[in-house]
């Protein structure tokens, strides 16, 4: 029941095209040799798996491992769904590709592959969250592409979005939509997720290797959810693994103050897709807010409403001031900057480690914080000034 | 049978093609929408789409996004636009279509809606982002409540699809005259003339095309292949440029008249 296909007839048959291109490709060992060996080879799989032993021993309870999708090309784990979806486009013989972005880790990641293949890009992403990730503007026109600023609504990802599907209703026949997150119309939320499942695959094997089981807790922060889904989805059926989302608690509880649409949304269908939103009494989608361009948005991939309402993942929320001090924290004892949507993920596991001595977590680790250097400086102003 | 029904019996009888309008309910405010509307008719209009504004229109270009964007500052609800039906109703024939998005008829509940609408004198309802393979439980509400449901076909809907629409559909269907989004053209597209041409040879129902027609001289042209013409962002455009001005009323009227000229007139029928 979540997930659908809600979207303008124009796009009915564009999606139906992709979704039998993508069962093809699907299938096609060449397809699947060819993605590989990109994943090996241009953006650096496997990540490793590391054991966080200072952060584990501040907090004296369980052992913390980080899989580091941060040390990703481009820097965070966007790149593994934006390298599938442009050998699709490809293979489709797309020569246009649109995307949004909000954090613009998914906008630089395909910027990135429209040059490694010679496609035509164009990014939209919100005015406020240009201002906020400036320096990933910057990287997207360094990559070739044009990043369309969109000016409507809260010009953030969710208007972004928009944009960009109405720019796929106007060009379908020459253009892809790679849609950066396990959102939107069906084939998009399980194709994103099966680009991305990888991470999961690599942790089980990494985690088994080193401590010989399972790990009790996997944590990972979800905006649209695809960092999320991707680790979880290796571990679906291992029941014994507690699987633990974060969404961005924001300012506080209030409507407009947060993306938790968990907490303070209801069933909806927003950008295609049927899933937990947040919105009004009216169905008008609410505004969000979040310290973190990439939880900022108002609904969120429909297999994690699935997982919610099977009682299989639980999602919980960490504020901007708690993101802040975890990512302050796992500066200071690992060295490692985290992207703001991935310091979430360290709230949670800050948050239980030291009430569960000999469990084991993995938090996914999805992006790396260079891109949020400015907002860390206007945060942590004690720390930019002499 | 619903007035939008009884509407294209007599345009066939009478060998006209219809003009539908669509405007933003609650543009520039919900009490001004029944005067609007009186207005749209006095200059010609056959039906009107009241347009419910929806936070997040992904189909719609600037002109509609920002009369949505007016109507929800207005305190417009999908709740009020069934008052304003109401209220046109108590003066009016004219058949009305609700023209909306998903999520706040989901929000209202279908059933209720159904309901609602119909005791507020609405004939029927079309929902954007509504395909035809997650509408069952929607068109079952509606058809339960005696009011049509209209979907939408696109130069890129298959055979298979235009089957799928016409089935759905009762009253007529709507022709998306292009990819892209609503909003006035300068030049009409290609695509209508195959597109009719396919939708007819799988279905009786009444063919009405709409977006990019925003002329006179689109009316005329498209009037010859389907059996109604919409025209919306021209109209929206003009509620939007004038919405301080007193003569709004007079100008929507003459526009509309205009573009009612453009409409090929009937065959003399000989005795």
């Amino acid at each position: 029941m979540y997930g659908g296909r809600y979207v303008p007839e124009v796009l009915m048959a564009p999606l139906e095209e992709l979704e039998i291109a993508y069962a093809e490709a699907r299938r096609d060992p060449a397809f699947q040799d060819e993605l590989r060996q990109l994943l090996a080879t241009y953006a650096g799989r496997p990540t490793p798996l590391y054991y966080a032993r200072r952060l584990s021993e501040s907090l004296g309870g369980a052992r913390i491992y980080l899989k580091r999708e941060d040390l990703l090309h481009t820097g965070a784990h966007k790149i593994n769904n934006a390298l599938g979806q442009a050998l699709l486009a490809r293979r489709m013989g797309k020569e246009r590709i649109i995307a949004e972005t909000g954090a613009g880790q998914h906008g630089v990641a395909t910027a990135t592959v429209c040059a490694l293949f010679g496609l035509q890009c164009v990014v939209y992403m919100g005015e406020d969250d240009m201002r906020r990730q400036r320096l990933n503007v910057f990287r997207m026109r360094l990559l070739g592409a044009r990043v369309a600023p969109v000016s409507t609504g809260s010009r953030t990802l969710k208007d972004a979005i928009s944009e960009a599907m109405r720019d796929w209703v106007t060009n379908v026949s020459t253009t892809h939509y790679l849609l950066g997150s396990a959102l939107g119309s069906d084939p998009y939320p399980a194709m994103v997720r099966d680009f991305h499942k990888v991470i999961g695959e690599e942790t089980r094997r990494q985690v088994e290797a080193v401590e010989g089981r399972l790990p009790d807790r996997v944590i990972a922060c979800v905006g649209g959810g695809s960092n999320a889904i991707g680790i979880f989805h290796a571990f679906l059926s291992d029941t014994e693994v507690k699987l633990i989302g974060v969404e961005a608690g924001g300012r506080g509880p209030e409507l407009g103050q947060h993306a938790a649409r968990f907490a303070g949304g209801a069933p909806g269908v927003l950008h295609g897709c049927y899933s937990y939103l947040l919105q009004d009494a009216d169905g008008q989608v609410a505004l969000t807010h979040s310290v973190s361009a990439g939880l900022d948005y108002a609904s969120v991939g429909p297999e994690h409403a699935w997982l919610a309402e099977q009682g299989r993942a639980t999602y919980v929320s960490a504020t901007d001031q708690e993101a802040l001090e975890a990512a302050r924290l796992l500066c200071r004892v690992e060295g490692i900057i985290p992207a703001l949507e991935s310091a979430h993920a360290v709230v949670e596991a800050v948050r239980l480690a030291p009430r569960a001595p000999g469990e084991i977590f993995v938090v996914n680790l999805s992006g790396r914080g260079d891109k949020d250097i400015d907002i860390y400086r206007e945060n942590l102003k004690e720390l930019d000034s002499e | 049978m619903t007035r939008i029904g009884q509407l294209f019996e007599r345009l066939k009888r009478e060998d006209r093609k219809g003009l539908i309008a669509y405007l933003t309910a609650g543009d520039p405010t919900p009490d001004r929408t029944p005067s609007l509307v009186e207005a749209l008719e006095r200059g010609g209009a056959d039906l009107v789409e009241l347009g419910v504004p929806f936070s997040d229109p992904i189909a719609d270009g600037p002109v509609i996004q920002h009369a949505g964007h007016r109507a929800l500052s207005a305190g417009t609800t999908l709740r009020r636009v069934l008052e304003i039906a109401s209220e046109i109703r108590r003066r009016s024939r004219i058949p009305l279509l609700l023209f909306t998005y998903l999520n706040p008829v989901l929000r209202y509940g279908l059933e209720r809606l159904a309901a609602d609408a119909a005791g507020a004198g609405i004939d029927g309802c079309l929902l954007t982002d509504a395909s035809v393979e997650e509408a069952g439980a929607y068109v079952h509400a509606m058809r339960g409540a005696g009011l049509d449901t209209v979907f939408l076909a696109a130069p890129t809907s298959t055979p298979r699809r235009m089957r799928l629409v016409a089935e759905y559909s009762t009253g007529f269907v709507y022709l998306v005259s292009r990819t892209g989004v609503t909003g006035a053209r300068e030049t009409l597209s290609g695509s209508i003339e195959p597109l009719v041409t396919a939708m007819r040879s799988v279905t009786d129902l009444p063919l009405a095309v709409g977006f990019g027609i925003s002329k006179p001289e689109h009316v005329a042209e498209v009037g010859k292949l389907a059996d109604a013409v919409v025209v919306g962002s021209a109209i929206v455009s003009l509620i939007g440029q004038n919405a301080e001005n007193a003569s709004l009323e007079i100008q929507l009227e003459s526009f509309v008249r205009e573009l009612k000229h453009g409409l090929p007139a009937p065959r003399v029928v000989r005795s």
